[in-house]
């Protein structure tokens, strides 16, 4: 699976990264930071928690 | 004896509702799933209504949270434009409000809450509240006529989002506020101060200590009169002196209301019933105190739980660390917790003066909460801590 961030949405409210910071990382510019785009099986849980409790649906997971 | 349902039949289709069908499906329930709205319109999103869709950023259908083909896609049956209006536990039955009566066995409620009005102001033009998207359309109509002044009731984050977007806009404001300090039962004097001090610099006119004794005009407002006997000229005023849950449709069914539906730790109501959302009073475990939340997070949230509740006794109980984000100007304010005027408050990372800072609250030894001011990374990490249940010393000690 590969994480997709839709940068427009994305108002960096952090919840995905409370859920899976070794995933995702909101730094000091308040920017989103993907940490690792394509995290293998083990961590498809933690990333659909991230899809559905994105405050702005702006993550999605494409299967390629 | 409990089971699991059958079918399940969803009452509310805003946000609590749409993620208790949308669970239900991620857990491989196959039965039938009904999703009830009083709304005629598809589930959307409520926080863009006082930020994006008012400021005129955004047309309505972008704050859409599903649409016909994903609900088919789902198997999720949508009722649109029906109120229930009764529920009769022993007949598992509801009555809607076209006199129909509908059969169920799984329950999820999630009818939500209104907002509270000024009496006296039916009929008047020009007053709103801002819950719904009409009620958003109708109050962005309004400030695209270019009132000269608006005149909002109740300083608390829906009174101060509507205010920031009518600024935006270019518009004169005035913002009155019983308490002394606005937001200060919610977030303590001290910062609820910085939250005024926002607004002033933004050029609201914010009137504070002084409630409102009435909103007046001849068919449409014209002015609002305030308690200490003042007045301010006004063409468009909004009411945000917070909500009610809707809970009338329950009278009688045998459900207890107590502001809210009063649940069990894991959300439910009674056997084979749930509720979510701003509807629902819980007792949160973590927080050894029972509440009802009325946060977008929580809504989504406690929908999914209580979906996997009406599927699984063993769902065990829901224990939130409750936050939202409210976005005023060009700061993006956050609180994760649950947090008292009188708690303690120390500012750990940033400075109030640039706006950019986070502050925790502490109570009884414990880290209860914290405050972010463009700070999302901080607030995210001390809700973390929150949720362990470290101590307020710890979460001082901690650096992030």
């Amino acid at each position: 699976m590969r994480i997709v961030v839709d940068f427009d949405l994305c108002e960096s409210n952090a919840v995905c990264m409370q859920i899976a910071p070794d995933i995702f990382e909101v730094r000091d510019d308040d920017f989103l930071y993907i940490l690792n785009e394509t995290p293998g099986e083990a961590d498809r849980a933690r990333v659909e928690e991230c899809v559905q409790r994105c405050p702005k649906q702006a993550i999605s997971i494409a299967e390629d | 004896m409990t089971r699991t349902p059958r079918a399940v039949t969803i009452v509310g289709a805003s946000l609590a509702g749409l993620n208790a069908a949308e669970a239900l499906r991620r857990e491989g329930f196959d039965g039938p799933v009904t999703l009830i709205g009083a709304e005629t319109h598809l589930p959307y999103d409520r926080p863009p209504l006082s930020k994006q869709v008012l400021a005129g950023d955004w047309e309505p259908e972008r704050a859409a949270l599903t649409d016909p083909e994903e609900l088919e896609e789902d198997g999720i049956e949508a009722r649109l434009g029906v109120r229930a209006t009764a529920l009769d536990l022993d007949a598992r039955q509801l009555a809607l409000h076209t006199g129909e009566t509908v059969e169920f066995d799984g329950l999820v409620i999630a009818t939500g809450a209104r907002c509270r009005t000024m009496p006296g102001t039916e009929g008047i033009g020009g007053v709103h509240v801002l819950r719904s998207l009409d009620d958003c359309l109708a109050l962005r109509a309004d400030f695209e006529a270019m009132p000269q002044r608006v005149v909002v009731v109740g300083a608390g984050f829906i009174g101060a989002e509507v205010a920031a977007t009518a600024r935006g806009r270019g518009l004169d404001v005035t913002m009155v506020e019983a308490l002394p300090t606005p937001l200060s039962r919610v977030l303590g004097d001290e910062m609820g101060e910085v939250c005024a001090e926002v607004h002033r610099d933004h050029g609201v006119d914010l009137r504070t200590a002084v409630g409102v004794e009435s909103i007046s005009g001849d068919g449409r407002v014209e002015r609002v009169t305030l308690s200490d006997g003042s007045t301010i000229d006004a063409d468009v005023v909004v009411v945000g002196i917070g909500v009610i849950p809707n809970t009338e449709w329950l009278d009688g069914s045998g459900l207890e209301v107590d502001d809210g539906v009063v649940c069990d730790a894991s959300c439910l109501a009674a056997d084979r019933v749930t509720a979510a959302g701003d509807v629902a009073r819980w007792p949160n475990e973590l927080f050894g105190e029972t509440m009802r939340v009325e946060h977008w997070d929580n809504a989504a949230q406690q929908g999914a739980h209580a979906a996997r509740r009406l599927l699984d006794a063993a769902a065990g109980p829901f224990t939130p660390v409750p936050w939202f984000w409210s976005d005023q100007y060009d700061r993006k304010i956050q609180l994760a917790g649950r947090v008292h005027g009188d708690d303690e408050v120390r500012v750990v990372t940033g400075s109030v003066d640039e706006r950019r800072f986070a502050a925790i609250y502490g109570r009884a030894g414990r880290i209860v909460g914290v405050l972010g001011f463009n700070r999302p990374r901080h607030v995210m990490r001390y809700r973390a801590l929150i949720e362990q249940g470290a101590s307020f010393d710890e979460a001082l000690a901690a650096e992030y």
